[in-house]
């Protein structure tokens, strides 16, 4: 008697982002680690032909690969200019590094990179943070109590 | 340059039964193998176990034959070696020449043209199974036919139980798409194809960072 509520709900989706051609998808295994890469055409159900302006057009098994929620509007299998122009319009360099998920990518790229004085910085600079975090936390602390 | 293929040849070189030749169209020999071509950075090209080679023999010309008729065989091996003992083993079958008393012309290996499109492969093969032998017709989406051919070779050993040996290709060939007859490559023929990644497998970027244990379950999502 009980019916799911999932398959009354017809509008809602479950999945958000698919494998589609002109998904943006980040590499997350191999050699290519941390790059973003452009679906371009469906080989089968586990490989994808990828496609990005500075590497050359291939097959990459999706099991590298990362969907993220961008997605361009290109034909299947662009030429190299047509994706370089539909990547500019949609403005995704920009978009992915203001997104929440590429600048905690770029921290922890800046973070990687540090030299041990830069670390050294870091860590009287969280200091300092934290012990202005405290004191006002000790004011409030004192007007609550009186 | 250079190999004069008598025009009878020609009839010969296409008998039924196991006569392994690739009948692709455009085969270009001498170019640079994709392997370089994805080192600036690429996504793609594997390492092939089976390489397709082509190999040009005849037999040894003789004071009865002074002109032996010269052919050409398109086969794939894991090695030159093992192409040109592939080619004798074929010619035997076929000519009263061996190895002994014919001569290899040329081997060339053959490397794909186009390796950044997607292309459905058919391949015809012949195979030995523990009752007797078969032909099948079998078909891969791929982008490189030594990549078909590959996964053909696994597909015969996990479905079929059939080793490399056993397998004899007799033809291969580029389908376009109307033609293609299995569904399992038909359903990826599709310009507006969209699927969702379902159960995702969490693994860690590099081999070294593999822990038995996890401090917390996996998300499965995405």
């Amino acid at each position: 008697m009980f019916v799911s509520l999932l398959l009354l709900d017809h509008d809602r989706k479950v999945f958000k982002r698919y494998v589609e051609i002109g998904r943006v998808a980040l590499v997350n295994y191999g050699k290519e680690y941390g790059r973003l890469v452009v679906i371009v055409d469906v080989v089968d159900q586990n490989r994808v032909l990828v496609d990005y302006p500075d590497i050359v057009r291939g097959q990459m098994n999706l099991k590298r690969l990362q969907l993220t929620d961008f997605k361009i509007d290109i034909p299947r299998v662009p030429k190299k200019k047509t994706l370089v122009a539909a990547l500019e319009e949609a403005d995704i360099k920009n978009k992915w590094e203001s997104s929440s998920w590429g600048r905690k990518l770029i921290v922890q790229k800046r973070r990687a990179a540090l030299t041990d004085f830069e670390r050294f910085k870091v860590m009287l600079a969280k200091i300092k943070r934290g012990a202005a975090i405290r004191q006002e936390l000790s004011k409030l602390k004192k007007q609550n109590a009186s | 340059g250079f190999l004069l293929l008598p025009p009878f040849a020609a009839p010969l070189l296409s008998t039924e039964g196991a006569f392994p030749s690739a009948a692709r169209e455009g085969v270009e020999e001498g170019e640079e193998g994709a392997a370089a071509r994805g080192a600036e950075g690429g996504a793609a090209m594997a390492i092939f176990r089976f390489h397709q080679y082509q190999v040009v023999g005849r037999a040894l010309p003789s004071p009865s034959e002074e002109h032996p008729k010269i052919f050409r065989m398109k086969l794939w091996a894991t090695n030159e070696v093992r192409a040109k003992s592939k080619f004798w083993y074929f010619l035997r079958k076929l000519k009263k020449v061996k190895k002994s008393n014919g001569q290899v012309l040329a081997i060339n290996e053959i490397f794909e043209k186009k390796p950044t499109t997607i292309k459905n492969f058919g391949i015809w093969l012949r195979y030995q199974s523990r009752t007797g032998y078969h032909n099948m017709y079998k078909e891969y989406r791929d982008t490189t036919l030594n990549g078909a051919v590959e996964q053909m070779y696994t597909e015969m050993a996990s479905r079929h139980r059939v080793r490399h040996p056993c397998i004899q290709i007799i033809k291969t060939a580029t389908i376009p798409s109307k033609l293609c007859k299995r569904e399992n490559t038909k359903q990826f023929h599709d310009s507006k194809i969209k699927f969702p990644l379902v159960n995702r497998k969490v693994r860690p970027p590099t081999r070294k960072l593999k822990t038995t244990f996890k401090a917390t379950r996996p998300n499965v999502f995405m």
